[in-house]
């Protein structure tokens, strides 16, 4: 008996190995452990044996089964890995060809800059304000000390709305009015930044009709000529992310502000690389404001004082990102926006970097 | 302002160097902005002997010339007829560019004779159009020397721009001023001899507008000789642009410069009568200096003899009364004008003249006497004659005034520390004399040309401030306002650089949020918009008046009076217009795909609204794996629906309703809308005539969010999400309706139909056609049933089921398909 065990379980390890599919092997196992098995047939026979054979023999079919199992086992997951494979083999795709296309959208530069603006002038407690495109002649003009004879106004190429008063509303020159509204509106002390469109008629490679300004006005008492030295030079080396930018303040003058005062920034001329090179770039103007516009709002200058400040946006966007035409940035030509606009999912703040 | 190095010198005494000076001008305010020198171009060029000339053996125009350039002997071959031996001459070597030809020389063989240089005629030099013949020098010019610096052209012109406020600078003596105020030598003294004069006036001034003009002087000066002015004062006006005219003009050009001085010189001859007036225009015209006619209306001031107007005073002479030739007998005019009143005439007339400019800006009142002496001098010794004494309307003006300031505030308004003595000589070194000190202020006297210096002013306060506080207000600026005009002429002079910068002082560690909730939602809008895959734009506000009418501008919306060009006149009605353009010329480029927004103003009737408007025309991006598909009115909405729920509308309180604008396709279009009364946005198809007019396609969609209208989304806590354990289950159903009914309708039906269980209504299939009655439509939906407490069983879906067909049915009087 126990030889035939040996030669039974042998011939069946044997077919096991040389099975190449599943049926197959489902046909071996029933054929050797099924109800009408092989082995199951010797084991129903121990019955009939005295108890030593009984369990001399009992043991080796147990052995013997065990060992068929793990083999029946083995074989199987093998040939489920191979027919997997197999399987896997047949669905492979070619994975060169092109994903599904996605859209992309951008952020117009003009848009990013006055984030970058907000984040930085933020950071030094300043609020932001909006204001009319179309604005009153005193809010543009008179209240801040540009009375209608001063050359300054024949310098602004006013854009006039067409009315029946004699004193038309303007397309707004500057976005300095903002700075009477909100001195009109709260109390100082104030810190405030007026991003927005401003309108001249002037039209020309390097002028365009529509443009942003940049405003900025703080007031408060003991505000200094040093503070706005410092708020504008701390604004500069962080917007160009330059910490040793050379920046230079010189006198000028600007109807509403006094002392008046333009800024350079250190650049380079041949490269127009800023912060290199021996050149001086003016870059914006600025000055403490007037007594008289102070005064025009119903501020006690001899308690307030403050600084005032503009830029040209396009004219900050052009130096940070080298764009060298500023008509396109209206032009809105697609391949432009692309290549200058900004992705959505980025906005401007200082823990993710500016 | 223009002036050249040499002009300056004759009232500025110095050492400084040239790049001195304009780092200083730049500095003190008087910003430099060029500066060219005509001997730069000319440095190559030096004086040369021509040893001999003889004539070339292969050509019988030119010459052969040994030259002597004072560093040794080369041959030039000249074509120039006036070459010959002795003479001098310009040469220029080899390597040398020649400005007149734009060639850069090289050494060169004529007709087999070497010629290793070239000798210069004066256009070749770029100093004219003189052609005869090469620069033919006196027989003393120095050989070797540059000719720039033997011609005197070694003048470096400077130009800055000055800021309205210094009228004072208008001059080259103001310049000097300032720049020996800032330790860049000394002021050279002016004191021109007075002049008694012998006689009377032939012609006096009556002054009948004398809030025109406070004080104007005149003499006549008899039998003077006009032709054209010497070469140094030729070359003065030429070195800065100015065209010489004659003696007589060149003169009052000069002082308008030199002094910043304007005058005006009558030919006396020509004056009707012996009275010049001074007095209102009349609406009379004559004809000007600048030539064109003048019509002077009554708020201008003009200068009349017995004919009627001669002269818009202070801004243009007349041309029937000026000096030629011919003029023997003169009469000069020196004013004082009102800067206001020339700025309102040079505004209303349109003319920009040197007279105007120093004029408006202010002239020094106490210097009228001293100027009228110093022309009559220069007439006299250019052209001879005899001066009469002065006439004269008006009197000086009391322009005497003081200004006061505190010590302290250098440093607690400039923010910087100057000691008072310091103070002190900056002021003086610029005219200001000292009236009286204290332990803690200064009053100074202003300088009688600094008319910018604690000027009086009037305020133009808001209408309706506080009276208590306006002149609060008021008070306060009359004093500080002189205070601070001091401050920045004391700071000025020392560089505003030598200012300490200080950062400001932050009031919180962590700043508080700069953009208000409405600004953050528009930031946001924008992000949501790129990051659907539109680009973001800003095109103009204005547009042409016919793009305009086509996107439904009202009469209300804004037009520009004094627009720069035909097509920028008119505020856009909404922004969708500018898109449609802008997608135009990108269509134009071969760029059809387009998906572009915009967030900014526009102008559907008199207010200004602010919203985010978009455009998609073309179709989706080409690929493999689904057919591109051309944008259809769909898409606007969702693009709308989409940033409407970024800004925390609630969706699902939305209605859509198809009234539109009329610049949307009538069918294919709509509003929507929260509530009765807000419209939040528009979207649709644009409109045939629109897309027709504009070349673009007809599937262009476009959509526009008032911004204005969304309302801050209610900041609550969120309550505990709904999580049930159990699985929900879906059910499909399909039901036949009229064409004309709203899938909203069905949809809102099966959501309302069981609001315990049903959590999510989907339309999944719409269908139009031959398997149904023509007329209908078949809508196909799932709805998503979510158990609470326990599995539904058969009989409590069915109910549901039931419930949910009986709603619809009522709802649309559609039925179900079976």
């Amino acid at each position: 008996m126990n030889h035939d065990l040996s030669n039974l379980t042998q011939d069946a390890l044997r077919r096991i190995a040389q099975t190449a599919d599943l049926r197959a092997l489902d046909d071996i196992r029933v054929a050797i452990l099924g109800k009408s098995g092989t082995l199951t047939g010797i084991l129903k026979s121990l019955g009939a044996l005295d108890p030593d054979a009984r369990r001399a023999l009992g043991a080796a079919v147990n052995e013997a089964k065990t060992s068929l199992t793990q083999a029946l086992d083995d074989k199987r997951a093998a040939l489920q890995a191979a027919a997997l494979d197999a399987k896997l083999a047949q669905e492979r795709i070619d994975i060169s060809l092109p994903a599904r296309p996605d859209a992309q959208g951008s952020i117009h530069p003009i848009s990013r800059t006055i984030e970058e603006l907000t984040a930085i002038f933020g950071a030094m407690g300043f609020t932001v304000k909006e204001g009319p495109d179309i604005e009153d002649d005193w809010y543009n003009f008179s209240a801040l000390n540009i009375p209608s004879h001063h050359p300054a106004r024949a310098m602004m190429d006013t854009f006039y709305i067409s009315s029946t008063s004699n004193v038309p509303p303007v397309l707004r020159t500057q976005t300095s009015p903002m700075q009477i509204r909100t001195m009109l509106a709260e109390p100082p002390p104030i810190r405030i930044i007026v991003p927005g469109r401003t309108y001249r008629a002037d039209h020309d490679a390097t002028h365009s009709p529509m443009f942003h300004q940049c405003e900025g006005l703080v007031i408060d008492r003991g505000i200094t000529l040093g503070h706005l030295k410092g708020c504008l030079s701390d604004f500069l080396r962080v917007y160009f992310d330059n910490p040793s930018l050379p920046v230079r303040f010189r006198a000028s003058y600007f109807p509403f502000t006094e002392p008046s005062m333009e800024v350079d920034i250190g650049w380079s001329r041949k490269t127009g690389e800023i912060g290199k090179g021996d050149d001086w770039l003016e870059i914006l103007g600025s000055g403490m404001v007037h007594p008289r516009v102070l005064a025009n709002c119903g501020i006690d200058p001899s308690i307030y004082q403050g600084f005032a400040f503009g830029m040209g946006i396009e004219r900050i966007t052009m130096l940070k990102h080298g764009i060298n035409d500023l008509r396109l940035f209206y032009e809105s030509d697609l391949r432009w926006l692309r290549h200058y606009g900004f992705s959505p999912l980025a906005p401007a703040n200082f823990h993710e970097g500016l | 302002m223009k002036f050249s190095l040499s002009w300056l010198r004759t009232h500025l005494d110095t050492t400084a160097t040239l790049d001195q000076i304009t780092d200083t001008l730049t500095m003190i305010g008087l910003e430099v902005e060029a500066v060219e020198n005509q001997a730069d171009a000319l440095a190559p060029f030096k004086i040369a002997h021509i040893i001999e000339a003889t004539a070339h053996p292969n050509a019988d125009r030119l010459r052969v010339c040994r030259v002597d350039t004072g560093a040794g002997e080369v041959s030039v071959v000249c074509g120039a007829p006036n070459a010959r031996t002795g003479m001098k001459a310009v040469f220029a070597p080899p390597g040398a560019f020649i400005p007149g030809s734009n060639i850069t020389l090289k050494i060169g063989e004529i007709r087999g004779i070497q010629s290793a240089g070239m000798l210069l005629s004066a256009r070749e030099m770029g100093l004219g159009d003189e052609h005869d013949g090469i620069v033919d020098l006196p027989a003393d010019a120095p050989i070797g020397l540059a000719y720039g610096d033997y011609a005197g052209l070694n003048d470096p012109i400077i130009e800055v721009g000055l800021t309205p406020n210094r009228g004072d600078a208008f001059a080259v003596r103001g310049i000097a001023r300032d720049l020996a105020a800032a330790g860049l030598g000394t002021l050279r003294p002016f004191t021109p001899a007075p002049i008694a004069g012998q006689g009377a006036s032939a012609i006096v001034w009556q002054n009948d507008f004398p809030a025109a003009c406070p004080w104007i002087l005149g003499r006549t000066v008899r039998g003077v000789a006009n032709g054209p002015s010497p070469d140094w004062l030729q070359k003065r006006l030429l070195s800065i642009g100015l065209r010489p005219i004659n003696i007589l003009a060149d003169i009052t050009n000069f002082f308008t410069i030199d002094l910043g001085r304007p005058l005006h010189v009558f030919d006396a001859d020509k004056v009707a009568g012996s009275l010049l007036r001074l007095r209102h225009g009349e609406g009379e015209t004559f004809r000007g200096l600048h030539g064109k006619d003048v019509t002077a209306s009554a708020e201008d001031c003009v200068i009349a003899d017995a004919n009627g107007a001669q002269s818009l005073a202070g801004i243009v002479g007349g041309e029937a009364t000026s000096c030629d030739e011919t003029t023997t007998n003169v009469f000069i005019e020196c004013a004082l004008f009102d800067p206001v009143r020339i700025a309102l005439s040079g505004q209303r007339h349109a003319i920009h003249s040197d007279a105007r400019q120093r004029f408006e800006r202010g002239i020094d009142p106490a210097l009228l006497p001293a100027a009228l002496d110093a022309a009559t001098a220069m007439i006299i010794d250019l052209c001879g004659g005899t001066a009469s004494q002065t006439t004269e309307a008006g009197a000086e003006p009391a322009w005497q005034r003081t200004a006061t300031m505190r010590l302290d505030q250098l440093s607690a308004f400039g923010g910087v520390d100057i000691e008072p003595a310091t103070a002190i000589d900056r002021l003086t070194r610029l005219g200001f004399t000292q009236a009286a000190q204290t332990e803690h202020s200064i009053t100074v006297n202003v300088p009688s040309w600094r008319n910018d210096v604690a000027a009086p002013f009037s305020l133009d306060q808001y209408p309706d401030l506080d009276p208590a506080r306006a002149t609060q207000a008021a008070q306060a600026a009359a004093i500080i306002e002189p205070e601070r005009d001091l401050i920045e002429e004391i700071l000025r002079l020392g560089g505003m650089d030598a200012i300490p910068a200080v950062s400001l002082p932050v009031n919180h560690l962590i700043p508080a949020v700069s953009l208000t909730a409405k600004q953050a939602r528009i930031a946001l809008a924008r992000r949501t918009l790129a990051a659907r895959g539109l680009a973001e734009c800003v095109t103009f506000s204005f547009l042409d008046t016919a793009t305009a009418t086509l996107f439904a501008a009202t009469p209300e919306s804004p037009r520009v009076a004094n627009p720069i060009a035909a097509d920028l006149d008119h505020m856009r009605p909404t922004s969708i217009a500018t898109l449609a353009l802008i997608a135009g010329r990108n269509i134009a480029r071969g760029l059809p795909d387009i998906a572009v927004f915009e967030i900014g103003p526009s102008w559907p009737n008199a207010a200004q609204s602010l919203t985010a408007a978009g455009l998609r025309a073309g179709s989706t991006p080409l690929s493999w794996l689904a057919p591109a598909r051309v944008t259809d009115a769909l898409d606007a909405k969702a693009d709308a629906l989409a940033t409407l729920a970024a800004l925390g509308v609630p969706l699902e309180a939305l209605s859509f309703t198809p009234d539109a604008p009329a610049y949307y396709h009538p069918g294919q279009s709509g509003l929507i809308r929260q509530g009765p009364k807000t419209i939040l946005a528009s979207f649709g198809t644009l409109h045939p005539r629109i897309t027709t007019a504009l070349d673009l396609p007809a599937e262009t969609i476009a959509f526009e969010i008032n911004l204005d209208a969304v309302a801050e989304p209610k900041r609550r806590r969120k309550s505990a999400p709904d999580l049930p354990s159990l699985q929900p289950l879906r059910r499909d159903f399909a039901f036949l309706v009229d064409a004309a009914t709203p899938a909203e309708t069905l949809l809102r039906a099966a959501r309302g139909a069981e609001r315990q269980l049903i959590t999510n209504v989907t339309l999944f299939d719409r269908y139009e056609g031959d398997k149904i009655p023509a007329g209908q439509t078949s809508l196909a939906i799932a709805v998503t049933l979510q158990p609470r407490e326990k599995t539904l069983t058969d009989p409590e879906i069915e109910a549901i089921s039931q419930k949910i067909i009986a709603a619809i049915t009522k709802a649309t009087n559609g039925t179900l398909r079976r």
